[in-house]
């Protein structure tokens, strides 16, 4: 699966130095500030950054009220950060289960997440009336969990156990199955058709705080566990035997690779929906700025991913109004460019 | 994909008595002054089973439905015989339906196993040149916005896969085609066209949205004589190329310059070998619409049964004709009278087998 493009080492960009890489983290800190305070400022009632600052600080000191208020702190900022949580989870996600199947076509859907999170909501729609988000949350993440599990279970019977190829074909194979019957249910029942286009579109609409507080410790674990399997992926990327040899856990790599991928991707989609194309190509981009270090990798797709996110649900609020175009429609458009952009101009390296 | 893909049973593509492969495999060796032919027993046993089932599923495809004919009717009808409704039946109904499922299949299973042979990836399949999602665009487009038929719906769904596949080969050319770049461009372009796809269902009414569904689930139905003629040709002029390319796209899968060293074009072989590929799930989606994975099937299971790491068209065609038939039949009859489009259940037969197969392959270690 591994592909190398050229056999000289290729230089990139931000492979200088820890002290041009911070700077530049840092930076782009400063740019997801900026999207958030675009997502609080921008969308049908436009609200200048000072009054959305003002509103803040009213809200924080306890009093405030009133429209602008009600829009800020009851609409737009659990919005912006179930953006920003959805946004680092998947990104993160990608990143981690790219450098686990090393394989470029692999997103956190490829364990299944997406089509066992659809299944559950189609079953909750169809059989219990399942309406809102709120209740989508619970069997969206649920299905999301015994998906991966069983994608893990049958993927972990091979001779070799857990193998990446294994896994990622356990993974397409039982992911379109579920999907395969999740459409077959909603071809036959309009009402369900109907509640799984809009969910299956995803999107951060009437997202409120208790959507945030569901999904957000599984996200921390999930941003947690990824930092510990930091090092050992940069061992494992130099092959199996060598890690092993390195001192990596390769086994206890995959699973909590796979359980991080579960927590991560299962609650981003409990609380958007399946949003694809962020954990595809977030971590491609940034893989190709700052080299193949899983750390600065994982630091950079996580504060990367929130940006394209929150971007895409602003742009999604002001490309046609009155209406709103769904963020997951609109991640692909903003992002895809730049990455069949960055793949022609670059010289890309492989996984 | 390197030579062990995972199943632990590793195959070479060097087969002699002085190279022993770890898992030995029968092969009858007959060589003549300048001419040798190597069978692979197993490849060709697994062939001969897969023809033989897809047969069977077939005379059970003529057999049943709303009204039901006895399986010697069935075949007294094709040897000619038959009572005049029968003929009705099984001659101008279910027979032109049934051999359209076979050559789809094995059209979509012959692409497939060529894109997975040229990415080297398991996962490669028309859809990572944006084929099918080019397709659907295409279709979406005159159903929801022209409200087009039949025939119309084909042209935009095969002008949208082609204009789809070539942007993206134009896109990804710089300096020759190389596999990365092009899954890299494809994920690209796939992507903002399969938000133009949702985004063109979500804003359109639920009877337009869902009749646009059953058409990009890909179906049989309704499909006759006019449509099998035309696929038949095409598919039977189409094959022998793409056999023909086997060889060198063997060769193309150790890499570049080992099959450059062993004299195969290879840029040639892959463009050429590409563009055929995309011939063949064009005339696919032109008579069915776009049916899903069975070119991403096909050939991973077929490759586990003949145990085999390398190209194989010729069964992953079989897989793919019997699998996209026994799909329509379980479409067909399931939940008769309603018919379900087929591209539903060739992803849920099709990724149940899968998943079993997965299952038996890590039992049997």
């Amino acid at each position: 699966m591994t592909e190398t493009i050229s056999s000289t080492p290729v230089r990139t960009p931000l492979a200088r130095g820890t002290g041009v890489r911070t700077t530049v983290l840092v930076a782009l800190l400063v740019v997801l500030a900026l999207s958030m305070i675009g997502s609080l400022a921008v969308g049908a009632r436009y609200i200048p950054p000072a009054e959305v600052w003002r509103a803040l600080v009213d809200a924080v000191e306890g009093h405030g009220g009133g429209e602008v208020h009600e829009i800020i702190v009851g609409l737009r900022l659990p919005r912006a950060f179930v953006g920003a949580v959805v946004g680092a989870a998947l990104g993160v996600a990608g990143a981690l289960i790219q450098a686990l199947t090393r394989n470029p076509l692999a997103d956190p859907g490829i364990l299944g997440v997406n089509a066992g999170a659809g299944f559950l909501v189609t079953i909750g729609i169809g059989w219990f009336g399942v309406g809102d988000i709120q209740g989508y949350v619970w069997f969206s993440f649920a299905g999301a969990a015994a998906a991966t599990l069983l994608v893990f279970v049958i993927g972990a019977g091979g001779p070799a156990g857990a193998t990446p190829v294994r896994l990622t074909l356990v993974g397409v194979a039982l992911g379109a199955l579920l999907g395969g019957v999740s459409s077959m249910i909603s071809l036959l029942n309009p009402t369900v058709f109907e509640g799984m286009r809009f969910w299956g579109a995803g999107t951060l609409t009437s997202r409120d705080e208790h959507v945030l507080w569901a999904v957000l410790p599984f996200v921390l674990i999930g941003l947690l566990l990824a930092a510990t399997v930091a090092a050992p992926l940069n061992a494992i990327a130099l092959g199996e035997d060598l890690a092993r040899s390195l001192g990596a856990g390769v086994l206890r790599t995959r699973i909590i690779v796979i359980v991080a991928v579960t927590l991560l991707a299962g609650a981003a989609t409990a609380a958007a929906g399946p949003i694809g194309f962020v954990g595809l190509m977030v971590p491609h981009v940034v893989r190709w700025f700052v080299g193949p270090d899983q750390r600065w990798i994982l630091l950079y797709t996580a504060v990367c991913a929130p940006i394209l996110v929150l971007a895409a649900d602003v742009v999604g609020r002001v490309v046609m109004p009155p209406q709103e175009m769904q963020v997951g429609i609109v991640t692909a458009f903003i992002g895809a460019p730049v990455l069949v952009f960055l793949a022609r101009r670059r010289k890309i390296t492989g996984l | 994909m390197t030579p062990d893909d995972g199943s632990g049973r590793a195959s070479f593509v060097l087969r002699s008595p002085e190279f022993q492969a770890p898992h030995h495999r029968s092969t009858l060796r007959r060589a003549l002054p300048g001419f040798s032919l190597r069978v692979d027993v197993r490849l060709v046993l697994v062939c001969l089973a897969l023809s033989l089932a897809t047969v069977a599923v077939f005379l059970v495809a003529l057999s049943v439905g709303d009204y039901n004919i006895p399986l010697a009717d069935v075949i007294k009808t094709l040897t000619g015989g038959g009572t005049p409704q029968s003929r009705l039946v099984v001659g101008e109904w279910r027979l032109p339906r049934a051999l359209l499922g076979i050559a789809i299949g094995a059209a979509l299973g012959m692409s497939g196993a060529v894109f997975q042979s040229l990415t080297r990836n398991p996962l490669g399949s028309p859809d990572i040149i944006g084929f099918s999602t080019g397709a659907y665009t295409g279709g979406l487009v005159v159903i929801l916005l022209f409200g087009g038929g039949y025939l119309q719906t084909a042209a935009g769904a095969v002008g949208g896969g082609l204009a789809t596949a070539a942007l993206v080969y134009a896109l990804a050319y710089r300096r020759g085609i190389q596999g990365f770049r092009l899954i890299i461009v494809g994920i690209g372009v796939s992507a903002t066209l399969a938000s133009v796809n949702s985004w063109l269902v979500t804003r359109a009414n639920v009877v337009d949205a869902m009749q646009a569904a059953v058409w990009g689930s890909g179906s049989l139905n309704g499909l006759g004589y006019d449509q099998l003629w035309p696929v038949l040709g095409l598919l039977l002029v189409v094959s022998p190329v793409l056999l023909a390319h086997a060889p060198a796209l063997r060769q193309l899968e150790l890499g570049d310059d080992a099959a450059r060293a062993l004299g195969v074009r290879a840029e040639m072989v892959r463009l050429s070998s590409l563009m055929w590929g995309i011939v063949l799930v064009a005339i696919a989606t032109a008579a069915a619409g776009p049916i899903a994975f069975i070119a991403l099937v096909a050939p991973q299971i077929s490759r586990r049964l003949t145990g085999t790491a390398t190209l194989a068209l010729l069964p992953a065609a079989v897989a793919g004709a019997l699998l996209l038939l026994a799909s329509d039949l379980v479409a067909q009859r399931a939940f008769a009278p309603t018919q379900l489009p087929v591209g539903v259940m060739t992803v849920i037969v099709g990724g149940a087998y899968f998943v079993w197969l997965l299952i038996r392959e890590g039992r049997r270690q």
